[in-house]
């Protein structure tokens, strides 16, 4: 480090001839405190406790960005979208435009024509199995799914396939959690119409080699649904790299608000799908004869939507950007490996969900202590986290268990998060002797 | 509330040692029980002889809360009559959801789950045991908190 001058922190000058030194940036810290500050609720006491809020994939909290983007809507400009010729009918029309061209971005999908808000993403789902189950589903067709579904990735496809006759496959998954890719393409026959699979489990954890299953579904001409309802804030996604035809997101948990959730389908397919909500602005021309539709997306968009929750989106997405989801991950998978380090070494737990691709969440069950009774008394501490069948009852059948805690992590956790969850625990160990 | 109230010593015991956990082989009544919202489980066997709750036992798994109260039922209701066991569950019921400040009959041992009516969501799981004991002597297979 001869005086080549002063540098910017967190670069290093790699080695080289006198006059030829490059600076490589190093990997920033993440700075976990400044992210802290941006997110009001954390600064409040639960039962006299500060909050330790550890049921991220149950929700996450909102940072102020995403509080003032909603409030400014209402303040502001708040107006219906789409036909009004008045100014704020124009800025909310131009801003709920702008925020459908972030989840685009956010998703790397080609076109906005293929980005439709929804409710959920259990609605993104449903809304599939439905309209393309009435272009595609025949008696005697398959649906094949994985056995670490969340219950929205189970149930619209149950009601689909009662209804037109079809039959659900299910891939299993090993005692670690991992699907089993060479059951799943055993299963992909000439009569297997969709492959619906999660990119990351809300109960495990495990994250699904998603680029390897569509290889194998689109060999067969089956496309592909992926639930992405975990993965989307807690890792990078690219919609094209994973050559999914449908891939679904849903805002609350992308730290947005309840209600607004995204659908990305490709075109081709959404074209040829019939309307699943039929109503005001997914149509063209209204007879008593029949109707016409909209063209992309709002063909699948009845009805006045969530305006401001989509622009709340919006603002949520710029914020994780901001922040860089590489970024996120690296800093929630020091966590998840610190914290299954500590929670592991307490007598008597078993992590469930041990995939050796896995973020953000650590399942476990306690023994002699019901999941029921560490929520409560680790609730008393401050702590949240989540316990029961987490909308997953077949995965929880799958490893024996009534139920599990679930404690999830999300970018403004921190190491004296695991920490008084660990003492949290150990509480409970005393409390049930 | 601390949680001391709700997880007392009594409740602890009961859930650590439960009473009459096992099946009645030839049950004149029998039900099972289920919380979707937990998974708590529970199966409830009565052996009821001229109207007399002769024998009753449980299986289930659960929460501390769920098997302590169907532990301290199943001690509870043994010997009663049949009328005497409705009543009591009105006035369990009654008990465990009261507003936490209001004061509630003293059940003898039962009224160690008073202290549940301050988590409400953990209600439910003092309350299983019970609902599926009155389906038992209603004759019907199951029950749920819901």
């Amino acid at each position: 480090m001869s005086g080549e001058g002063p540098r910017a922190p967190g670069t290093v000058q790699s080695g080289g001839p006198a006059g030829t030194t490059t600076a490589e940036r190093v990997l920033a810290p993440f700075d976990v405190q400044r992210v802290r500050r941006d997110f009001p609720i954390l600064r409040r006491l639960v039962r006299g406790r500060p909050l330790t809020y550890l049921d991220n994939a149950a929700t996450t909290q909102k940072p102020q960005a995403v509080l003032d983007a909603l409030t400014g809507y209402y303040t502001g400009y708040n107006a219906n979208i789409h036909r009004g010729v008045h100014l704020l009918s124009e800025l909310a029309t131009a801003a709920h435009d702008a925020a459908r061209e972030k989840a685009r971005a956010f998703l790397n999908a080609p076109s906005t024509r293929e980005i439709v808000f929804t409710r959920n993403s259990t609605e993104g789902i449903n809304l599939v199995a439905h309209a393309f189950g009435r272009l595609r589903l025949r008696e005697g067709d398959e649906v094949v799914i994985s056995a670490m579904e969340h219950h929205s990735n189970i149930v619209p496809w149950q009601l689909v396939c009662a209804e037109r006759g079809a039959r659900l496959r299910v891939a299993p998954i090993d005692d670690a959690g991992e699907l089993i890719l060479e059951e799943l393409e055993a299963l992909i026959g000439p009569r297997t119409r969709i492959v619906a699979v999660t990119h990351m489990s809300n109960a495990l954890g495990t994250i699904n080699p998603i680029e390897a299953i569509v290889e194998l579904a689109h060999a067969g001409g089956v496309p592909v649904l992926v639930d992405g309802s975990q993965a989307a804030y807690h890792m990078p996604v690219d919609v094209q790299a994973l050559g999914a035809d449908f891939y679904v997101a849903t805002g609350h948990k992308l730290y947005g608000p309840t209600g607004i959730g995204i659908l990305y389908g490709r075109a081709s397919l959404l074209e040829d799908m019939p309307p699943f909500l039929g109503g005001g602005d997914m149509i063209r021309s209204v007879t008593f004869e029949g109707s016409t539709w909209n063209d992309l997306p709002h063909k699948f968009e009845a009805g006045t939507p969530d305006i401001g929750g989509a622009i709340a989106l919006g603002a949520a997405l710029d914020y994780i950007s901001g922040i860089g989801l590489a970024a996120i991950a690296r800093h929630e998978a020091d966590l998840l490996a610190y914290a299954t380090d500590r929670v592991a070494a307490l007598p008597g737990v078993r992590i469930v969900g041990t995939a050796r691709r896995k973020a953000s969440i650590l399942s476990f069950v306690m023994e002699g202590a019901h999941p029921h009774d560490i929520g409560t008394i680790v609730d008393q501490e401050g702590v949240a986290i989540r316990t029961g069948h987490h909308c997953a009852q077949p995965v929880m059948e799958r490893f024996g268990v009534p139920a599990t805690a679930r404690a999830s992590f999300a970018m403004y956790n921190t190491r004296e998060d695991v920490d008084a969850l660990v003492a949290a625990l150990q509480r409970v160990q005393a409390v049930l002797g | 509330m601390s949680l001391n109230e709700l997880y007392q010593e009594v409740i602890l015991d009961h859930n650590k040692r439960p009473r009459n956990f096992g099946r009645i082989e030839g049950a004149t009544h029998e039900a099972q029980g289920y919380n979707p919202l937990c998974g708590d489980r529970v199966a409830v066997f009565l052996h009821v002889d001229a109207d007399r709750i002769a024998d009753v036992a449980f299986e289930g798994s659960g929460c501390a809360i769920s098997k302590a109260s169907a532990s301290l039922m199943t001690d509870r209701v043994k010997g009663c009559t049949v009328d005497e066991v409705r009543d009591l569950f009105t006035r369990f019921q009654r008990m465990v959801t009261a507003p936490p400040d209001e004061a509630v009959e003293d059940l003898g041992k039962l009224s160690v789950l008073a202290g549940v009516r301050e988590f409400p969501v953990r209600v439910k799981c003092a309350s299983l045991a019970w609902h599926t004991l009155k389906a038992a002597l209603d004759k019907r297979p199951s029950a749920s908190t819901e």
